[in-house]
């Protein structure tokens, strides 16, 4: 794979970014803020790192993504239709009667989802087991997974997270959307789920802290997580829920509620 | 066609499981097993340690073991989950509703410690609801064998068909009522004694009990037709239908729940396809407790004696 350019990369994220305000308001519901925080990260695993084929999307041999915050997936759409897993017109039916965009991620409808999600806590289990096949079947794939922080108060996440550090399972990497917000407030109000960094620590993983929206520091740690051998990686990314368009940016609200007509079009106006 | 009820082999179901693994194992490498700390109990530990690259201990977390189990399928493998029926059905339905079944992946779960013949342990350890929780879940599949022998042949059709399968296995060991050279098909009933008066449908340990039932009616001039109902999901209805035109009146007998279980699933058939007298045997509305099983059947209602009288009353009604 020949990696893009940083501003390449940045390119490609507001291409993303305008698409799910395109989605969202048509669908005229959905989930922008965590859609909108994911979107750098996403976009730089599958245009800078992740191994995959397109026109093959069951390659045995690829990387698996799993979004465990399955209520992002307008970013995962964008990005695998822009990657040209299915055409980008079908965008415009997310959530529909009949789509292959369900309002949560669905494997059997949609070419490239690996996993279905939408119910939290699921994905990090799903990524240990598809990482323990790459074990039994002496295979180099690598798995990422990526968690929402609020997502990692779900007990199944430690116990995910405790066995892929007793297993070793050094080709797992999970990538923390680190937006510090969720439905009913702030994380840190509603159940912290701090410190961070030492909790994964204690459950023998490496953490690479970073700022999620930063496409240098993104890539160096998708690089680095490879390297790092003997217990499975997290990469703990600071983000801002709603990145990209400064009404939604760090508030709450937007969690889950699509923009109208007006609002879509002032968000797209600073997307241009 | 008779059944012999005397004088049987005992071994319990699970026994049979962890032989069945055995065999698959060397021949199938695809096969997987995940286990939560239960693999001595599920008896998963003799796959364990022939095949240990093929082996997972998932610790005490079922939640994390089906999902674990979901990623592998995923991947070509075909993952056998194991634990206790109330804990793979109960502590981890969610997990199997959202990412096993609604995906369709090929994952068998394999549960042991069904039902009140669990014993001593008491009632945290029974499962009674196995049957309702799962046979709620679209597309899935859902078997109780009555013996060893047909346990083991349970195990290895579901090794063969694709998707999601449960399979119910007890702790405590029960007469081996069936042979090898006997058929067995995932979704058709077998038929273990004929007769013209009432049919007895049942399912697991039940089964036997049935038969001995049968003998009781038999000396009171009443011939019944015993029907081992080994698969809830997808029900046998043909096999159903043809016992309600045949006898007139049936009988159901299940260590569960009457909410949710074989006797539900019999009356949703035959309501609607072929309407005739049915009584049911089975837990009604009680959770289990310490106690042997052979108290337990007693306090729960579940002899030979209460399905005798159950196929009196539902005879009674034609």
């Amino acid at each position: 794979m020949v990696r893009p350019s940083i501003e390449e990369l940045q390119e490609k994220a507001k291409v993303v970014r305008r698409h799910i305000i395109h989605m969202l308001a048509k669908a005229g519901s959905g989930h922008p803020g965590g859609s909108l925080s994911a979107t750098d990260l996403i976009v730089a695993l599958y245009y800078g790192k992740l191994r995959h084929n397109p026109k093959n999307p069951k390659w045995p041999d690829r990387d698996r993504f799993v979004l465990s915050k399955g209520h992002g997936c307008p970013a995962w759409y964008a990005v695998l239709a822009e990657q040209g897993y299915f055409p980008v017109s079908e965008l415009d039916t997310l959530r529909q009667f009949g789509s292959r965009l369900q309002g949560h991620p669905d494997m059997k409808r949609t070419p490239g989802v690996e996993m279905s999600s939408g119910s939290l806590g699921q994905g990090l289990s799903v990524g240990l087991g598809m990482a323990l096949a790459a074990r039994i079947d002496k295979k180099d794939y690598r798995v990422y997974v990526m968690l929402g922080d609020g997502e990692t108060e779900e007990g199944q996440v430690w116990e995910a997270a405790m066995a892929a550090g007793h297993y070793k399972v050094d080709n797992l990497c999970a990538i923390l959307d680190n937006n510090g917000l969720q439905i009913d407030g702030p994380i840190n109000d509603v159940m912290s789920p701090l410190p961070i960094p030492d909790k994964w620590r204690a459950f023998q993983w490496h953490a690479i802290e970073i700022n999620g929206h930063n496409m240098k520091e993104i890539l160096e740690a998708y690089d680095r997580a490879e390297t790092l051998k003997g217990k499975p990686t997290i990469i703990i990314a600071k983000t801002i829920k709603g990145k990209g368009v400064s009404f939604m940016e760090g508030h709450v609200d937007w969690h889950g509620k699509a923009p109208n007509k007006e609002e879509a079009e002032k968000a797209l106006a600073e997307l241009a | 066609m008779s059944v012999q009820t005397t004088a049987l082999k005992m071994v319990a179901t699970r026994e049979a499981y962890g032989q069945a693994l055995l065999e698959l194992g060397e021949k199938c490498k695809d096969i997987v097993v995940l286990d939560a700390d239960l693999a001595k109990s599920t008896t998963t530990i003799k796959f364990g340690k022939k095949f240990p690259d093929r082996f997972f201990d998932m610790g005490i977390a079922e939640a994390n073991m089906m999902n674990t189990a979901a990623g592998l399928a995923t991947c070509g493998k075909v993952p056998f989950v194991s634990t206790f029926s109330i804990f793979a059905t109960g502590r981890a339905w969610e997990q199997i509703r959202n990412t096993i079944s609604y995906s369709g992946l090929n994952v068998k779960i394999v549960a042991t410690h069904g039902g009140v013949a669990v014993g001593a342990d008491g009632c945290s350890h029974q499962c009674i609801e196995d049957f309702a929780l799962m046979r709620a879940i679209p597309t899935m599949t859902v078997i109780e064998p009555c013996d060893a022998v047909e346990s083991k042949k349970a195990v290895i059709a579901a090794y063969h068909r694709p998707g999601p399968v449960y399979i119910r296995l007890g702790r405590s060991p029960v007469p081996v009522i069936t042979e090898e050279k006997d058929p067995f098909e995932i979704g058709k009933a077998v038929y273990l004694r004929e007769g013209k008066d009432v049919s007895i449908v049942a399912c697991g340990a039940m089964v036997v009990l049935a038969l001995k039932a049968a003998e009781s009616l038999s000396s009171q001039g009443i011939e019944a037709t015993v029907i081992d109902m080994h698969t809830l999901k997808p029900i046998d209805k043909e096999a159903l239908r043809e016992a309600a035109r045949r006898t007139g009146a049936i009988v159901t007998a299940e260590q569960h729940v009457l909410e949710g279980g074989l006797g539900s699933a019999v009356a949703l058939v035959l309501a609607q396809e072929h309407p005739v007298p049915l009584e049911v045997v089975g837990i009604d509305n009680r959770f289990g407790q310490s106690g042997d099983p052979e108290t337990l059947f007693k306090e729960y209602h579940l002899t030979p004696e209460d399905i005798f009288q159950a196929a009196l009353r539902a005879f009674n009604r034609k």
